[in-house]
Formats: C-alpha cells, structure tokens, sequence
C-alpha cells in the first residue's frame, strides 16, 4: 500500500538551539485525502509545514513525496514537484492586480520568466485560464482590482486560486480561514471540498467546525510529537487529545456542530 | 509602455533634441548621465526591492575602463563604450552573486563593502592616475561625425539615453520584470510558486550594473576624464537620494531627481561652496520626512485623488 502515500515523513526533527520544535514525527499523508493537522499553539504544525516546504531544513530524518527522498532539495524545488503551499498570512502580491497574482503562477509555464527584452503582452495569452482559476473561487469581478484593496476573505480566496494555477498534487495550507467571519469560513470550507478533487491537501486548521466537516484524516500534534491520528470521531474521542485541548477546545472537540 | 508614458517619453525626446539651443549642451549631457544612473539604480530598487548601497562603482568601473580603451588602446569610440558597460556588468555578476545571498541591510551593508574594496584598488592601481583621474581621454568619431564637436557628441549621449530608458521601461513591462515585481512584493509567496528568486534578483543586479556602467562609460566621454569621485561611496548616496527625491518605482521619478540634483549642484557649487552638501542633506531629510513617494509619486497620487474626486 506504499504507493497509496503521497507524503511520508520519517522521524522529522527540527531543533532550534536547544529548543526541539518538531520532535521525531512520522506523518503519513494518503494520496486523495484531506487531511488535517491540529494542535495546541506552539504544538509544531506551522514549524511543520516549513519543513515540508523546506522552507526550514531539518535538523533529522527524511520526508519522501510519491516515494522520492526530497529532504535535501530546494524550496522552489519542492515547488515545482508538485507541493505547493500557502502562508498563515494571506500569501498574495499586494500591489499586482488580482489577475497579475494569478498570472504570476501560470507563467512559470511559459519559460520566458527570464526575457526582459519581450513585452508583458506576451503574456496576455495566459488571461484565460487566469479568469477560470478567478471563476472558480468567484473572484471574476475583481480581476482588474489592486489587490491590496481587497478584504480579506477575497484575499485568501486569491492566494487559493493562484496556488490551484500551479495544479499542485499536494496542497499545503496553513490556516486558511483564520481570523475569517462565519460567512467566509463556510465559503472556503466549500472551496477547498470543491478543489480536493483530485488532489490531496493536507492543511493546518484551528476551526473544529472545518475540521469536522471536510477532513478525512486528522492528525493531532502535541510539543512537537504526534498525539493521535485517524478519522475525527476517533481522535476527538482519544483521552490524551482531550487533556491536550483544555478548557473550551474541549466542548469544542466534542460538539463541532455546536457553532 | 502605457500610452500615457509613451506620449512623455516622446515630448520628452523631442524637448532633448531641442535643449542644445537653449541649454549649455555638457549640462544637459551631465544630467543624462546621472539621469541613466538613477534609472538603473531604480530598476533594482523600486521594481526588485534590492537597495544596492555600492552602484558607483559600476559608474566608476565603467568610466576607467572605457577611459583606458579609448585613450591607451585606441579603440573606436562605440567599442570604448561597449567595453566599460560589459565590465561593469561583469562586476555586477561578481557583487550581485556575492550579495544576493544576503537580504535587507545585509545586503546593502556587503554592496558597500564590495565597492570600497574596488575604490581603494582604484585608488592604489597605476593605471587610474589615483587622485588625478585619468585625463585626456579622447572622444573620437562616429560615422565620420568628430565627437570633439560638444553637439555631436550631444546627440549620441541622447540616443543612448533614449535606448537605455527604453531598455528599463521594457524590462519592467516584462515577463521577467513581472516576476521582479512578485519577488519585491512577496519573496517567500515567490519561492513557493516555484521561482529560483536568487536567479532573477541576478539578472536584475547584471542589468542593473551594466546600464550604470554604461552611464559612467558616457560620461567620462563627455567630459574626457575618468575620476576617482565616481566610484566613491558619496556618489552612491547620491544615487539614492536621486531616485528617493524623484520618486522610487516610478517611471520618471530618477530622471526627474538627477536634473533636480545635478542642476542644483552646478548652480550652487561657485555660489556657497561645501554649502551645497548641507543642502543636499537638508533636501534628503525633507523628501523623507514630507513627501515619501518622491516629486512624481506624490504628483501621481495627488493626479489619482483628483480624478476620483470628479467621479
């Protein structure tokens, strides 16, 4: 069943003088799912997600995608492979227009990023595709828009359609409805239902709610060691998770619905 | 370009062809000078997000080795030219390589470094005349035009002008220059949509380099000496200070900062003396302080607001 594991970690550590902030996780990612990481603050997930990336180096152990060893290679690398993720903080580029960020992924594609002798037209031919990623995430009315003068939610449903643009098979996302109202969350939390198809996405997620509701795998991160892991209704029963999770997180845990 | 920017550059092309009938014709060939300085200087602070606190040394790398090429090697005048605009490309791939892996004031810091380690080779090396400056540099001729002649010479410094701001607003308006404008905007957003980010921050720092050179080669043309004051750490603030008061990624801003500065330099400089860098510390502190976006980000931003106001 090897084959069915898109991203396996063995014994990932990160040690940041002295402090161990990723003590020795085994992460097994199945191909197709969403998978979530929770944990505490400070339980290691976003420390995780960097090393995923690489965009921290390990200080041990090796992670493999699709079963070649990555440990060793480089962020934009890694990118290119098909991991592709997004940032706690909204991950867009401010000043560009919600088309231009869009574009910016596509053009990779191109291979004429190092052509500065060519007019930007030359990349018109790529708007296209660029409106159906923006329709996806119903943003098509915004596209001549700086995106700086957007709000926030349509901010995160950008940086969604522009990673979507690299067609990763593995989505990272770090937070993605933090610090989102009611409606928003609902929105994104059927975004990311919608663009699962056919990818695996595993994401960092403090809302139970989202986490109830579209994962299928949930793995629980504790100082920097893996608690539990399985379907939710497992884990959100697992004793140690509880204790982990004091005080309102606990009704949280056991009554999702709840909000 | 945008229409609207082809249209000044256009007016501004033609007011150039116009100015030797009006304008001592060194002047206006000094101001362009600084002017392609700042515009190179611009491309790698206002559009990639680099501060680059050593570009005159690309000035003054240019000017000697052109300088030397025209003078002790006889070369034609076009291939001095050439020589000067590839070392100081050259240099760039050097410096850029070196400070690229740095970011921020590091980054600033190790460019200031590098370029006074090659000022103080200049300084020492025989071949610079030191202090003196390398003098007598001939002009020569193009298509059997004697560039002795200063209006001659005049419109040959407009056309490399005219080619290299060309050049600039090209590359900005480029698939690179988009990617340039990413990197400046959102680094880490970059490297994870795949992007070698250090690669193009070198590009950007090559042609940087070389277009500053190209500058410093045409200016030791024009004025027949290459000196020591152009690689010199005052001549790289200078360059800032242009491209700040100017107004930083915009199109416009550096060229209109070099003739604000270099026109104030060569009107006060018999007037009050060492004065003028009091004033020029005083104009710094002021734009920072009152105007941030620079003379034409503010007119820009004020052109904006009123155009909305109408709606």
């Amino acid at each position: 069943m090897a084959e069915d594991c898109i991203l396996e970690t063995t014994g990932l550590v990160k040690e940041f003088r002295g402090f161990v902030a990723v003590n020795g996780v085994d992460l097994k990612v199945r191909r197709g799912h969403i998978h979530a990481l929770i944990g505490p603050n400070g339980a290691g997930k976003t420390t995780c997600f960097n090393l995923l990336t690489k965009f921290l180096e390990p200080t041990r152990g090796d992670i493999c995608f699709n079963g070649i060893d990555i440990t060793r290679e480089a962020p934009e690398k890694i990118a290119r492979r098909g991991i592709v993720r997004s940032f706690q903080i909204s991950a867009v580029f401010p000043h560009l227009t919600v088309l231009e960020n869009v574009r910016i992924a596509l053009q990779r594609k191109l291979g004429t990023s190092f052509h500065f002798w060519k007019s930007d037209r030359s990349l018109d031919l790529l708007n296209d595709r660029a409106m159906e990623l923006l329709t996806s995430v119903d943003l098509q009315d915004c596209a001549d828009m700086v995106t700086v003068e957007m709000p926030y939610g349509r901010k995160r449903a950008l940086e969604i359609a522009t990673t979507l643009a690299l067609d990763p098979e593995l989505m990272l996302l770090d937070e993605p409805t933090q610090g989102m109202g009611h409606e928003d969350v609902d929105r994104v939390m059927q975004l990311i239902k919608k663009v699962s198809a056919n990818r695996t996405i595993l994401m960092v997620e403090h809302n139970m709610k989202v986490v109830a509701g579209i994962s299928d795998t949930l793995t629980v991160l504790a100082r920097g060691s893996v608690l539990a892991e399985g379907p939710y209704a497992e884990v959100a029963a697992n004793p140690l998770v509880i204790e982990a999770y004091m005080g309102t997180e606990v009704d949280e845990l056991a009554s999702p619905a709840g909000h | 370009m945008s229409r609207r920017v082809t249209i000044a550059y256009l007016v501004g092309l033609v007011l150039l062809l116009l100015a030797p009938t009006l304008i001592y014709p060194i002047l206006v060939m000094k101001v362009l000078c600084f002017a392609l300085f700042a515009c190179a200087f611009n491309l790698l602070l206002g559009y990639t997000g680099l501060l680059s606190f050593g570009h005159a040394v690309f000035l003054g790398t240019a000017g000697y080795v052109t300088g030397h090429a025209l003078k002790v090697w006889e070369l034609p005048t076009l291939v001095g030219l050439l020589a000067g605009t590839v070392a100081a490309a050259a240099l760039g791939w050097v410096i850029g390589s070196l400070a690229i892996r740095r970011q921020g004031i590091y980054f600033a810091m190790v460019t200031l470094a590098l370029a006074q380690m090659v000022f103080f080779f200049f300084l020492q090396a025989p071949f610079t005349g030191g202090e003196d400056g390398l003098q007598g540099v001939p002009r020569g001729t193009l298509f059997g035009l004697d560039l002795a002649n200063d209006i001659n010479l005049y419109y040959l410094v407009v056309a490399i002008f005219a080619a290299s701001f060309w050049l600039i607003q090209r590359t900005i308006h480029s698939p690179f220059g988009q990617i340039l404008k990413a990197i400046r905007e959102n680094e880490p957003r970059a490297i994870s949509l795949g992007y070698d980010v250090a690669k193009y921050k070198l590009l950007a720092f090559v042609l940087s380099a070389g277009l500053a050179g190209l500058a410093g080669a045409t200016k030791t043309l024009v004025f027949k000496f290459a000196t020591l004051t152009d690689a010199h750490w005052h001549t790289s603030g200078e360059v800032v200070l242009m491209t700040l008061l100017g107004g930083m990624g915009t199109v416009f801003g550096p060229l209109v900062g070099a003739t604000i500065i270099v026109t104030l330099q060569n009107e006060l400089a018999d007037k009050v003396g060492s004065l003028v860098t009091v004033i020029m510390g005083a104009i710094f502190v002021i734009c920072v302080l009152a105007f941030r976006r620079g003379i034409v980000g503010e007119s820009l931003a004020l052109y904006k607001r009123m155009i909305g106001q109408k709606i």
